[in-house]
């Protein structure tokens, strides 16, 4: 009888890949080899195996139409694009029907989720087998657990609302097919990120987003500042990419799986070595780093808001910089793991907290400003996932309270704008709350929720935050509680500035003469998602918050928060103390903002502090990238072109010229005069005699 | 006398008629000159068919006069054609074709 | 047995006989001579006249070394044939020109010479050590039993009856190939006679044909130019024999040739003109 060829072979092949991923296990942690028999091993030995039946249910009923996610706004993504100028008329309505859509199908899975036990809910969907290589196996499939059920909803809801404010907001703009075409290829590709059930699914949603989002950010690509904007975005996450690259082969290296359930179960069953656990966290804190702008690539972010201000709400305040906080809190078993990243992870979102509030105070420029305190909230959460087990559901419950309340205050922001002719220097702005009632309600509602005033959810998250930075105990946590606390103080301060300068104090502007503003409400087609987000920020973060909701929630997928009530600072002293530093922020920026009067263009330097300078120019951060990056990188590149040039080039042109130059002199040679030639013959032939002469006589 | 002394004459007669294509410059000169080599490699191959013992030697040399010949009829309607054009039967002025 | 012992005696040659030596040391310097004095002649006649002289000394040594076949071909059709064929090339090409012998090449005469000594150097050196160790020759008495001619055209009709056929095309070919080179393209229509004649009486001057001097003699006619038949003399003719003597004696009616002309000399008749000046 005949054996199935097919058969012996995917035999073999299994074999082969299962002795491997043994022998690299083994090599790695002499552990291993009196665990052999337990689970977790069994888990990762045989990485394509395990993926689905063992982790996590198979997609069935509702949840096999989890695709549709990412599908229904691909599919709009790529109508609009390849149907052209046909679909002007009605792009932006198909395009938000699209991500309207996705949003339903996210809910009735939400719900379906809800429904089921808690051990169910982790639903994973294989799509197909994506790259089938011998000892390499990685298939495309979706994860639908709890953690990336609430992104969905953060992503398709926040996204369908600027949708549909983008429809008021690019209402007169000659490319809104081809915007609202880019936002639902952004919606697909951070849906791809969030869903992904391996790192590499992750990396393609990540690398996607970030092609949206520099597609985006130049949308206006006529204006050299957002085209440059752009480019300096893509360059700076390239940076943190590359990150995200090697921890993935490092992964496969180490494990011999990207697959969510067979890289952290080996990491949580302490298979993989420490020092390689390390290295794997901190290269995703250096992808985590790039994509979120946090220190020491934070440089991007601010300037990407040359990019239309919708886009500023959704891709860069609310959804895609928050990929890095997704990237932790979902590798979360190799962070419990490892001390030394986590805290690194926490020293970045501290420092970055302070970097984001000192540049947030020096800046004008309302978009900018907002920029700078996404920075500084994005460290918020990096500080809370830093903090290990009992602080990632905090994390994502800021990141999802953020999201609301950022999401608004970009909107009210892009409303302003919008109705003072594009103008977004706040000098420029001033009493504008009785002109613009709804913008100035949602936009307050926002920045109450920012800085903190209960039981507004900014309130909720950030409080807990700093509670969890102290609990962490010793110096370092109240080094950390208090930087928080004094980041707290400080985003009081300039949200406090930047609200009074926009909306209160006399107006400085002028609604007669040459640079006339008629500011007006804007339609309800852009309040009304500006209402909606606000009703977020004042609810999400009491709802996530109290109760622990958020945190039973996640805690399948996180861990649980350990409560062991071993406060160092009692939860009722850090929330006063929260409270009266926000309150001594509100004091400062009132009396100096609303009491004394504001001038209505800026100090020049010389006239302002060291710190204000600093701050001024984003704590010398670019200076620092062109000095120590781009200018050797400029010469280098002038030096390998001089030696392209010089070398390679003259080497060629040279041997072509020398060969060129003999070839010439030899041809001097062919003087046409048959005797010449017959003399050479002669020539030739004595040769010939005395050759053969030579070798006649030896 | 040794039957080689014939091979060393027709060495001398070859080698002048070499230098003498190298040196005159009338192409029936040089031609002659050609000849002259002709006859001389003959004279060997007569020669060394008396050494040999066996004909084969002279049938070469009756071939080479044959093919001489011919190349004479040739070579002279060449030169014939090109003084016809040029005036000219010198070799060296037909240096057309060079560099 | 007895034959075979003779013909190996005589086959064996280590030296030629006197007779032979004689000849070969008379004729090798007057071929040498001949070939040194064909490179170097100016004259190319003269080249050719000695490169005749060259090829009766081969001849010469082929019927010494037992080839009379070929000292015959050699003298008719080297020296006869091919030789003449030269000479006629050199008639057509022009005699009278001699050759400069100023080398235009800069060092062809020395490289040359350097050359052409090193190679004969090369050659005749190891030569000539071969016959101080005493070569020997096979001889030909062996090969040429019944006939030299006999024994060549048998070889020649069977061992080299291919290479033969092919010469004898080579010869076909190249005698074609001669008259095509030959040929010369007539861009024009051929001349008549008609066409001759007239072109001859259109450019005036004599018609016929210039007499001999002294066609009517008298004593010492050939001093004399030649009377005409209408009497006087004519002015082109017996220029050598007028030039020849100092004076013309009792040349009574030697008038000059206008009056040659007055008499009515026949003007050139297809001028058309027809009329007496």
């Amino acid at each position: 009888m005949a054996v199935h060829p097919t058969a012996t072979c995917q035999t073999s092949t299994f074999l082969v890949a299962t002795c491997l991923t043994a022998a690299s296990s083994m090599s790695i942690s002499p552990l291993t080899t009196s665990s052999v028999t337990t689970s977790p091993m069994t888990r990762y030995a045989m990485p394509h195996e395990v993926g689905h039946e063992v982790g996590y249910a198979a997609a069935s009923g509702v949840f096999s139409a989890t695709w549709l996610l990412l599908v229904l706004p691909l599919a709009g993504a790529l109508i609009l694009l390849l149907g052209g100028r046909r679909t002007d008329r009605w792009g932006h309505l198909l395009g938000t029907a699209a991500s309207a859509a996705s949003f339903v199908v996210g809910l009735v899975l939400f719900f379906e989720l809800r429904g089921r036990g808690a051990e169910d809910r982790q639903v994973a969907q294989h799509l197909f087998s994506w790259i089938p290589v011998n000892g390499f196996q990685v298939d495309a499939g979706l994860l639908f657990d709890q953690l990336s059920a609430v992104f969905v909803l953060l992503i398709t809801g926040v996204g369908t609302l600027i949708h549909v404010y983008s429809i008021g907001y690019m209402a007169h703009d000659p490319g809104r097919r081809r915007f609202f075409a880019y936002m639902n290829l952004f919606l697909a590709s951070m849906l791809l990120l969030v869903l992904g059930d391996n790192f590499l699914v992750l990396y393609a949603g990540w690398e996607l987003v970030g092609l949206s989002s520099f597609l985006l950010i130049k949308f206006w690509e006529y204006k050299p500042a957002a085209a440059t904007a752009a480019n300096k975005a893509f360059y700076m996450n390239r940076v943190g990419d590359v990150g995200l690259a090697l921890a993935i082969m490092l992964m496969f290296a180490t494990v011999g799986s990207t697959n969510y359930d067979s890289v952290l179960g080996a990491a949580a069953a302490d298979i993989i070595g420490y020092g390689t656990l390390t290295a794997i966290a901190l290269l995703l804190l250096l992808g985590a780093c790039g994509k979120s702008g946090q220190f020491p690539l934070q440089a991007w972010l601010p300037d990407a808001m040359e990019g239309p201000t919708p886009i500023s709400a959704l891709i860069h305040a609310a959804t895609m910089v928050t990929a890095g906080v997704y990237l932790i809190a979902r590798a979360s078993p190799i962070f419990t793991e490892t001390q030394a990243a986590r805290t690194v992870v926490v020293i970045i979102g501290a420092v970055t907290i302070v970097i984001g509030c000192v540049i947030g105070c020096a800046y004008d420029d309302i978009k900018k400003v907002l920029a700078y305190s996404t920075v500084s909230q994005i460290g918020y959460m990096f500080l809370a996932v830093g903090l290990g087990p009992a602080g990632y559901a905090l994390g994502i419950a800021h990141l999802l309270a953020h999201g609301f309340f950022k999401a608004g205050l970009f909107l009210g922001s892009g409303s302003v704008i919008h109705a003072m002719d594009d103008e977004q220097d706040m000098r420029k702005y001033g009493g504008l709350w009785r002109l613009m009632p709804v913008t100035w309600v949602t936009f307050g509602l926002g920045y109450l929720a920012i800085i903190g005033l209960p039981p507004l959810s900014g309130f909720f998250t950030k409080d807990k935050i700093i509670e969890a930075a102290f609990d962490k105990g010793g110096t370092s946590g109240y080094l950390l509680g208090l930087t928080a606390l004094l980041g707290a103080g400080i985003t009081a301060f300039y949200m406090t500035r930047l609200f009074l300068l926009t909306f209160h104090g006399e107006r400085r502007w002028s609604s007669s003469g040459e640079r006339a503003k008629h500011p007006h409400e804007s339609p309800t087609v852009m309040t009304g998602p500006m209402a909606l987000l606000a009703v977020g920020s004042v609810f999400a973060g009491g709802l996530f918050i109290v109760g622990g909701t958020l945190q039973d929630w996640l805690a399948p997928v996180l861990g649980e928060s350990h409560e062991e009530g071993a406060h160092t600072l009692s939860p009722a002293v850090v929330t006063a103390l929260t409270l009266l530093v926000a309150a001594g922020g509100f004091a400062g920026a009132y009396l100096r903002y609303q009491v004394r009067p504001v001038e209505a263009v800026a100090r020049p330097d010389s006239e302002v502090g060291l710190v204000t300078v600093a701050a001024r120019h984003d704590l010398y951060a670019n200076t620092f990238n062109e000095t120590v990056f781009m200018r050797p990188g400029q010469y280098l590149t002038r030096f390998l072109v001089w030696l392209d040039t010089v070398g390679v080039d003259g080497l060629v042109r040279g041997t072509a010229a020398g060969i060129g130059g003999l070839s010439g002199r030899l041809r001097r040679t062919q003087t046409g005069f048959v005797r010449s030639y017959a003399l050479s013959m002669l020539g030739g032939a004595v040769l010939v005699v005395v050759a053969a002469l030579l070798v006649r006589t030896g | 006398m040794n039957p080689s002394n014939y091979l060393i004459l027709a060495a001398l007669l070859f080698t002048i008629g070499a230098v003498g294509v190298l040196l005159r410059r009338n192409a029936i000169v040089v031609f002659m000159c050609v000849e002259l080599m002709l006859n001389a490699a003959n004279l060997t191959l007569v020669t060394f068919s008396r050494i040999n013992g066996t004909l084969d030697g002279q049938i070469m040399a009756f071939f080479v006069m044959v093919v001489a010949a011919a190349e004479v009829v040739i070579g002279l309607a060449i030169i014939l054609t090109i003084f016809r054009t040029r005036r000219s039967a010198s070799v060296d002025d037909v240096n057309l074709l060079k560099y | 047995m007895s034959a075979q012992i003779l013909a190996q005696a005589a086959g064996e040659i280590t030296r030629t006989s006197t007779g032979e030596a004689a000849t070969f040391w008379v004729l090798a310097p007057v071929a040498v001579l001949a070939a040194l004095g064909m490179v170097l002649a100016r004259n190319a006649v003269h080249g050719a006249l000695l490169l005749v002289t060259n090829f009766f000394c081969l001849a010469v040594f082929y019927l010494l070394q037992d080839a009379p076949f070929l000292g015959f071909v050699q003298i008719v059709v080297y020296t006869g044939a091919i030789m003449v064929l030269f000479l006629f090339v050199l008639m057509l090409v022009g005699v009278d020109s001699s050759d400069s012998l100023v080398e235009t090449l800069r060092g062809q005469r020395v490289a040359a010479i350097v050359l052409g000594v090193g190679f004969a150097g090369l050659l005749v050196f190891p030569i000539g050590g071969v016959i101080n160790n005493g070569t020997t020759a096979a001889g030909l008495t062996a090969a040429n039993d019944g006939g030299n001619i006999q024994a060549i055209a048998r070889l020649l009709f069977t061992d080299y009856v291919l290479a033969f056929e092919i010469v004898s095309a080579l010869l076909i070919i190249a005698a074609v190939g001669a008259m095509i080179l030959g040929h010369r393209e007539r861009v024009d229509g051929k001349v008549t006679q008609r066409e001759m004649l007239r072109r001859r009486f259109a450019e005036g001057g004599r018609v016929t044909p210039i007499p001999g001097p002294a066609v009517y003699a008298r004593p010492e006619g050939t001093r004399l130019p030649a009377g005409l038949p209408g009497g006087g003399t004519d002015p082109g003719a017996g220029q050598g024999a007028r030039e020849g003597c100092g004076d013309i004696e009792g040349n009574g009616d030697g008038d000059n040739g206008a009056g040659a002309h007055a008499r009515g000399n026949p003007r050139p008749v297809g001028a058309g003109k027809g009329t007496d000046r």
